[in-house]
C-alpha cells in the first residue's frame, strides 16, 4: 500500500523536528537508570548471595535491556495525539478519506519509534559501554532472535492497548488520567521497576494472567536467559494471543466510537 | 495631613509594605481563580489525586520489594527509606501545588507569544509566570505523604521533637525552592529552543533520585547530585533530621546554602533570557 509509505515518510519528517528534544529525553532518562543500578549495587554489597537467581550483572543487565526495549516499543505521544484528534474533531477527515485510521496511526508510531531509537541509541549505547562489565550478552543467536521477535510483539501490544485507551476519548471528556492510571499498572506489573520474578511466586503468577508482563518483562526475561525451553514457546504464544486480542479490542472500540462520534468543532 | 502629600521614595519601608500588600492581594485573587477552575472539573480533580496516589504507592511497593531481599541499603533500614520516600513525595507535592504546572507552561507562553501580554502587566513578570496557577491536588496528596511519614516514624519507634519538626519544615521549604529554581532555569531555555517542554519534563526524572537514600551512591554521581544539582540533599537531609539520623548539622547548612545558590543562579538565568527575548507573535 503506497499511501501508507507516504504516511511513514511524513511521520519520519515530522518527528525529525524533535530530534534535540528526543536527545534530551534520552539523556535525562539515563539518570534514574544510573540511580537504580547504584541502588542494586548497594543491595548486593550487603549480601553474598544473589537475589532470586539474579547475579548483580544479570540484575543490571535487566534494567539496561528494559531501557533498550523501551526505546523500540514505548508509546510516547501517540495516545495523546489520538485523543486530541477525537476531541478536536480532526478525526472527521479520516472518516471521509480512503485511509484506515488504525493503520495510519501504526505507521506514525513506527516512524516515531524509528527516529527516537536512532537518536537515543547514541547516549544509551555509550552508557552500556560504560557499564559493559555488567552487561551480559544473550546466550546464543537463537535467544537473541526470540528476544527480537518478542520485542516486536511487545511493540504491537503496547500500541494496540494505547490506541484502544486513547479511543475512550469518544466517550470521556478527559482521558489523560485514565492513561496515567493504566500506565502506572504497566510500570509496576510490566516489570519496569524490578524483574517480576523477584516477587513472591504467587503474586508473580497472578500478574502473568494479565497482559502487563508481556508489555515489557517477557522479552527482557528471554534476553537475560530467565525464560527458556517450553516456557519460551508457551510465553510467545500467549503474547501473540494478547496481541490479537488487543487488536480485536482496538477495532471494536473504533467501530463503537465512530457511531458515538459527533464531530465537535469539525 | 502632610502624610498624604508625602510620596514615599523608592525602596522606602512604606513603599515596600505597599507593594507587598498589593502582591498578596494579587496572589489571593490567583488562588481564588484556581479554586474556581478546579471545582469546574470535580471528577477530573479527584481522578488526578488517584493518579498521584497510585504512583506514590508504586514507589513504596518498590522499596518493600527491594527490602524483601536485603536488610539495609548502606546504613538505611527499610522504614528509614519509607520515611525518605514520604518526605520526598511531600516536597514534590508542595512543589507541584505551587510551581510545577506554571513552569511547564512557560515554553507554551513563549511559543504562542502570550508572554508579551504578561510582560505588559504592571507586575513583576517572574511573579505572575511562576505563581499563576495553584494546583490544589498537590496539597491533598501532601497529606497522604504525611500519613506515610507518621507511620514510618512509628515503625522506627521515634517521636521527633518539635524543634526537629520545625527544622524539617524549613528544610522542606529549601527543598521546594531548589526544585523550583532548577525547573525554572530549565524552562528559561525555551527562550532559545521552542520545544523545551521535553527538557522540563526531563527534570521530572530527577525526582526519582531525590527519593533514594544517599548511601547508595558514590563517586562522581554522588558529588554531582550533591554539589551541582543537589537532588541527593533535597529529601535526604530533612528525612534524616526527622529520624534523628543526621551525622552533622553541616548537611542542613549545605542544603540551605545550595537553595540560595540555586535561586540566585535561576534569577540570573531569567534576567539573561529576558534580555534576549524576541516576541514570537507579530
Amino acid at each position: 500500500m503506497r499511501k501508507y509509505w507516504h504516511v511513514i515518510n511524513i511521520g519520519i519528517q515530522n518527528t525529525l523536528v524533535y530530534r534535540v528534544n528526543f536527545l534530551f529525553r534520552a539523556l535525562f532518562g539515563l539518570i534514574p537508570l544510573m540511580a537504580v543500578i547504584s541502588l542494586w549495587r548497594a543491595v548486593y554489597e550487603g549480601k553474598d548471595t544473589d537475589v532470586r537467581g539474579y547475579t548483580l550483572a544479570q540484575m543490571i543487565s535487566y534494567y539496561l535491556v528494559v531501557t533498550i526495549v523501551d526505546l523500540f516499543t514505548a508509546v510516547s505521544e501517540d495516545d495523546w495525539q489520538i485523543a486530541g484528534d477525537i476531541k478536536d474533531g480532526n478525526i472527521s477527515q479520516f472518516l471521509l478519506k480512503p485511509i484506515d485510521y488504525l493503520t495510519y496511526r501504526l505507521c506514525l508510531f513506527g516512524a516515531g519509534r524509528l527516529i527516537y531509537t536512532a537518536v537515543a541509541s547514541v547516549p544509551v549505547a555509550l552508557f552500556i559501554v560504560v557499564q559493559r562489565k555488567y552487561f551480559v550478552l544473550p546466550a546464543d543467536w537463537a535467544t537473541l532472535s526470540w528476544f527480537v521477535l518478542s520485542m516486536a510483539l511487545t511493540a504491537l501490544l503496547q500500541f494496540f492497548l494505547s490506541y484502544t485507551l486513547a479511543l475512550m476519548a469518544f466517550w470521556l471528556l478527559e482521558v489523560s488520567t485514565l492513561i496515567f492510571i493504566v500506565f502506572a499498572f504497566e510500570y509496576i506489573a510490566g516489570g519496569h521497576l524490578f524483574p517480576l520474578d523477584i516477587l513472591p511466586p504467587a503474586l508473580a503468577k497472578a500478574l502473568f494472567l494479565t497482559p502487563f508482563p508481556y508489555q515489557m518483562f517477557f522479552p527482557v526475561s528471554i534476553y537475560v536467559g530467565k525464560t527458556t525451553g517450553a516456557g519460551l514457546y508457551q510465553g510467545l504464544l500467549i503474547q501473540a494471543l494478547w496481541v490479537v486480542a488487543a487488536y480485536g479490542l482496538a477495532r471494536f472500540a473504533w467501530q463503537r466510537g465512530v457511531r458515538k462520534y459527533s464531530a465537535v468543532g469539525g | 495631613m502632610s502624610s498624604e502629600l508625602r510620596v514615599p521614595g523608592p525602596g522606602s519601608v512604606e513603599r515596600r509594605q505597599h507593594a507587598f500588600r498589593r502582591y498578596l492581594g494579587i496572589y489571593a485573587a490567583l488562588w481564588k481563580n484556581s479554586v474556581v477552575r478546579e471545582m469546574g472539573f470535580k471528577a477530573n480533580f479527584l481522578l488526578w489525586i488517584v493518579v498521584e496516589l497510585l504512583w506514590f504507592g508504586l514507589q513504596l511497593a518498590f522499596i518493600v520489594v527491594i527490602y524483601q531481599h536485603t536488610e539495609s541499603i548502606g546504613d538505611w533500614s527499610k522504614w528509614e527509606v519509607v520515611l525518605l520516600v514520604g518526605a520526598s513525595h511531600f516536597i514534590q507535592q508542595i512543589f507541584q501545588a505551587f510551581f510545577l504546572s506554571n513552569c511547564v507552561q512557560i515554553s507554551e507562553y513563549i511559543r504562542t507569544g502570550k508572554l508579551d501580554f504578561m510582560l505588559l502587566l504592571p507586575i513583576n513578570t517572574r511573579f505572575i509566570v511562576s505563581l499563576r496557577h495553584v494546583d490544589l491536588g498537590g496539597f491533598v496528596n501532601a497529606v497522604s505523604s504525611v500519613a506515610v511519614m507518621v507511620y514510618a516514624l512509628k515503625q522506627l519507634d521515634y517521636v521527633p521533637s518539635s524543634v526537629q519538626i520545625v527544622g524539617f519544615l524549613l528544610l522542606v521549604m529549601a527543598g521546594v525552592l531548589v526544585h523550583y529554581s532548577l525547573m525554572f532555569l530549565l524552562a528559561s531555555i525555551s527562550f532559545w529552543t521552542v520545544r523545551a517542554q521535553g527538557i522540563v519534563w526531563g527534570y521530572y526524572s530527577l525526582f526519582n533520585i531525590a527519593r533514594l537514600p544517599d548511601a547508595a551512591f558514590r563517586g562522581f554521581f554522588k558529588t554531582f547530585f550533591t554539589f551541582a544539582v543537589p537532588m541527593l540533599l533535597v529529601a535526604n537531609v530533612p528525612a534524616k533530621l526527622l529520624a534523628d539520623e543526621l551525622d552533622s548539622p553541616m548537611d542542613m547548612l549545605l542544603l540551605l546554602g545550595m537553595a540560595v545558590a540555586c535561586m540566585v543562579i535561576s534569577e540570573l538565568g531569567w534576567r539573561f533570557s529576558m534580555k534576549h527575548y524576541t516576541s514570537a507573535s507579530s
